[in-house]
């Protein structure tokens, strides 16, 4: 074992750097030990205890350094002093500017950009913390998230009431502030009208036979699927309501949702009748979509059009029963409030006796992928299902487009569609878009009429198709 | 009912936390939009819920936070140690960290209590010392619990010199023994002989000259010092060497015609500070613990009052939970070695002195020192980065600790616990590291992440106290 003690004068180097250097030398092949060091006192005494011999450091300083080596060959000490070199002048390249750490909470997301929205799609359970943080903040919210108790669903929302800031949600999917979409939101060109939804798909559809009447929408306030229960009140309905009613742009006021509990539809009229502006209320069930577009386009001074249709001959499919394949629940549920009266009770479940509309968005349906405006697997596979099955005569189906939702569809579908036709099957379309989507509506209603579908702007004109189709084909 | 005027009338600013297609969707329109990158927090989520339910947590911590900022650290004396803890007798120690006995403690906890015994005349040899402390013959107490902290061991016994902090805004008293220097020294366990005849020139000539310079000078302001620090490159716990630097100026004209002792005895002391580095540690320390204890005590504030490890437990302390400990192991440091030091010499992190973390300093200034960042991959940047993070577990931007490289910055500073727990983003402590062998001393220095373990039994237990 060979020992070698130097001293370096006046190389000054900062403790740190030299603790850094006594490890990369300790890492050297046939290195026993080694210590680099200011030749302090306590150093020098640090040396003397490691066995060094300390007559090679006498009369050293704090300002000289000091190296030790313990090594098996001379050649392991030559290659210390290089290693030694090498760490102390060893500058590690620099990442460029002050990168900034990315942020972890939505709060403090929005303290980079000045946020006025925050947009949550956390899961449930924690959709809470990160909501009150940002109406903490002054920040309105938008939960995507479903799963959040009623109880945390109250106090958001009366923390908001109370301090102007909106909720939107939770399980609000979508939204469209000052002409920019939230979640799933349809391209709209901005217009008069305001809207007021406790359903996702309901305003999806009221925009998508707005716009093809050449009536736009500035914003379309999403509440969420709770607000109108009794336990919330219609909190942020009636704050929305309130809202759009002072704001200039708006001049017509539509609000949208499923038939709330009978208490919490009256506060909803009474507040839509204080209102300066018309209030058309739609509860779907007591009325469809289409008949509310009406009401908020004779408002406008404007005639309901014939809402855009690609029709198909499919008077010859085979008889058999009527098969509602949905991804959007309101569109399923404004199906079957046009569909019953003719047809009777509509099953909701897929192992339903006769006619039967699913909501393939259902909680059952979309665990551990993604929502069926995105991903179509499930439902492609029940349209296969669908044409395989001799009793099947007539498929009612829903697209969707706008930001959010899956990029291409009706490609997917397509040639499924087209099998079921081959196989006889009457196919009928829904399609909820609007003009400027970025899926472009017409083509996608090009794609699914050559595959030998019929496709319809107005959900309620299709299901009349559909259900035009399935009672003139009665098999005997 | 109020209006939604600034929702309605503005062009939206979108922040998202969640799934990236939402905000994807906001980009293909053309909008900008900051997005969080949110995971869910590991444990307490539902203690969360209920103190953001309860609604008093963001006022609570504003109170609690103000507090902290609002102390004026000064220097104000030395005095010894059984003159200023009450009830201390001659057999009290108080030590780093959470409560501890004998039994359980580290081996440079071991080798501290040794070695003051042997100072303070309890025992004839280290084995001595060792059976009457495992006989129960000392009584062991945190040094948090006396209004004081100590760095490393912490170790301080009657007739130590303290150093008293007074709060130039407030009545508030904090204290800290003095600093020995590195390497063999009773903080890091060591316990020879130079380091007991060490404490002894310490208690007869540092402590009283020291006391003598002060109260002929007048109060040291100790915040305005440690500010100026941070703009000279250090961070206040691995660093001191500048606020050391601007304490002997200010001490320099009383030292040498203010202080009623022999020239030698003058020069000593000068030659004694001038020669440590770190002397000015435990008076930063001082400081941090005069503004943790004005922030302690207001109900269902999460503010983290106390940081503390005894080499065996790593210890938190909240506002909101008055005087409860929350602990978990203390974790081994990652760090750079001493000669030929490595990392199995060394002990589990230990010290009070991550009450510098606790005020704003240390790992959290890591920005403002570029000369230890060795520590962290050695860039600048890495520092930078450092800092920059625990913006997010902190409730304020301290008004007087700036950092020039961030445009001075005030540093992060009042570790919220909620947030910690939320984010999952851990204090960033730098310190040093004892040799784990009772009377090694110092082996190295380092960086060590507080356990979450502490944060989240402590906001468990937070969220109990507003159920």
């Amino acid at each position: 074992m060979i020992s070698r003690v130097e001293i370096q004068p006046g190389r000054y180097h900062d403790s740190v750097r030299l603790m850094q250097a006594s490890k990369a030398l300790q890492g050297v092949t046939g290195v026993a030990d080694a210590l680099v060091a200011m030749a302090t006192e306590l150093n020098l005494s640090l040396l003397a205890d490691m066995g060094f011999d300390t007559d090679a450091a006498s009369g050293a300083g704090p300002n000289d350094l000091l190296l030790a080596v313990r090594a098996e060959t001379e050649d392991a000490i030559t290659e210390a002093r290089v290693a030694l070199d090498s760490a102390l002048t060893h500058r590690p390249a620099s990442s460029g500017g002050l990168d900034v750490p990315p942020p972890k909470t939505a709060g403090s997301a929005g303290d980079v950009n000045g946020a006025n929205i925050v947009l949550l799609s956390v899961p449930g359970e924690h959709a809470f913390v990160e909501a009150m943080e940002a109406l903490e903040t002054g920040r309105h919210v938008m939960i995507f998230s479903d799963n959040v108790p009623v109880a945390q669903e109250i106090v958001l929302k009366t923390y908001g009431a109370e301090h102007g800031l909106l909720v939107m949600g939770p399980d609000c999917g979508t939204a469209i502030v000052n002409g920019l979409g939230l979640g799933f939101a349809n391209a709209m060109q901005p217009g008069p009208v305001g809207m007021v939804g406790a359903s996702g798909t309901g305003i999806q559809q009221m925009c998508c036979l707005l716009d093809d009447a050449g009536a736009g929408v500035r914003h379309a306030l999403g509440t969420g699927s709770h607000d109108l229960s009794e336990e919330v009140g219609a909190i942020s309905t009636l704050q929305a309501l309130a809202a759009l009613d002072q704001d200039p742009a708006t001049e017509v006021i539509v609000v949208i949702s499923k038939p709330p509990a009978a208490p919490v539809a009256a506060k909803v009229r009474a507040a839509a009748a204080e209102c300066s502006k018309p209030v058309v209320v739609t509860f779907m069930g007591e009325n469809t979509l289409e008949e509310g577009a009406g009401e908020v386009l004779a408002h406008l001074g404007m005639d309901q059009p014939a809402y855009g249709s690609w029709p198909a001959d499919q008077d010859d499919h085979r008889p058999g029963l009527l098969r509602g394949l949905f991804s959007g629940g309101t569109l399923r549920d404004e199906a079957r409030f046009v569909a019953s009266p003719q047809l009777g009770e509509i099953g909701k479940k897929e192992d339903d006796p006769g006619h039967t509309f699913v909501d393939y968005g259902d909680d059952e349906y979309t665990q551990g992928r993604a929502h069926p405006m995105i991903d179509q697997t499930v439902r492609i596979d029940r349209l296969i299902e669908a044409a395989a099955d001799e009793s099947v005569g007539v498929i009612l189906m829903d697209v969707v487009l706008g930001y959010g939702a899956n990029a291409d569809p009706a490609p997917e579908l397509a040639p499924e569609i087209m099998r079921a036709t081959d196989a006889g099957v009457a196919v009928v379309v829904s399609l909820c878009g609007t003009r400027g989507d970025p899926q472009g509506r017409d083509a996608q209603a090009r794609v699914l009429n050559e595959a030998g579908a019929s496709v319809w702007l107005s959900n309620a004109a299709a299901t009349r198709e559909a259900v035009r189709l399935v009672t003139t084909r009665i098999s005997t | 009912m109020t209006n939604l005027s600034n929702l309605l009338d503005t062009d939206p600013v979108v922040a998202t936390a969640g799934t990236d297609m939402l905000a994807d969707s906001i980009e293909q329109q053309g909008a900008a939009v900051s997005r969080a990158d949110w995971q869910p927090p590991r444990a307490a989520a539902p203690a969360l819920a209920s103190l953001v339910a309860d609604g008093r947590m963001p006022e609570a911590n504003a109170t609690a936070i103000e507090r902290m900022l609002a102390v004026r650290p000064q220097l104000v004396d030395v005095q010894v140690a059984r003159d200023v803890f009450a009830g201390m007798t001659d057999r009290t120690f108080l030590h780093a960290g959470p409560p501890l006995t004998w039994e359980r403690a580290s081996g440079p906890m071991r080798g501290a209590i040794i070695g003051a015994m042997l100072y303070e005349g309890l025992a004839n040899d280290p084995d001595d010392a060792a059976a009457k402390a495992a006989a129960g013959e000392v009584e062991l107490s945190p040094c948090h619990h006396h209004g004081a902290v100590g760095p490393m061991a912490g170790v301080t016994s009657p007739s130590m010199p303290v150093a008293v902090v007074a709060d130039g805004a407030g009545d508030g008293i904090s204290y800290s023994t003095l600093n020995e220097g590195l390497g063999k020294v009773l903080r890091y366990g060591a316990f020879a002989p130079e380091v007991i005849e060490r404490l002894q020139w310490m208690d007869q000539v540092l402590g009283p000259v020291l006391g003598a310079v002060l109260r002929h000078r007048g109060p040291i302001d100790l915040q305005s010092l440690i500010a100026q620090a941070l703009q000279m490159g250090d961070d206040g716990h691995n660093r001191n060497r500048a606020v050391t630097s601007l304490f002997l100026r200010e001490i320099g004209a009383a030292l040498v015609d203010g202080a009623d002792a022999p020239t030698d005895q003058r020069l000593d002391v000068f030659t004694f500070i001038d020669g440590n580095d770190h002397f000015m540690l435990n008076l930063v320390m001082a400081a941090g613990k005069l503004g943790s204890d004005a922030a302690a005590g207001v109900p269902a504030s999460s503010l983290v009052t106390v940081m503390a490890r005894n080499g065996t437990d790593f210890g938190v302390r909240l506002s909101g939970t008055g005087d409860q400990w929350f602990t978990a192991p203390a974790p081994p440091v990652d760090g750079l070695y001493l000669g030929a030091f490595t990392e199995a010499d060394a002990s589990p992190d230990i010290g009070d002195s991550t009450i510098t973390e606790t005020v704003g300093l240390g790992g959290f200034a890591m920005a403002a020192a570029p000369a230890i960042v060795g520590f962290v991959g050695g860039t600048a940047a890495g520092a930078v980065r450092r800092t920059q993070a625990m913006y997010e577990i902190t409730l304020a931007e301290h008004h007087a600790y700036q950092i020039p490289m961030l445009e001075f910055r005030g540093t992060p500073t009042g570790i919220d616990a909620a947030r910690v727990v939320r984010t999952g983003v851990l204090p960033q402590i730098n310190t040093g590291v004892a040799g784990k062998v009772p009377g090694t001393g110092m082996v190295g220095a380092g960086l060590v992440e507080a356990p979450i373990e502490c944060f989240v039994d402590g906001i468990n237990a937070l969220a109990a106290t507003v159920e």
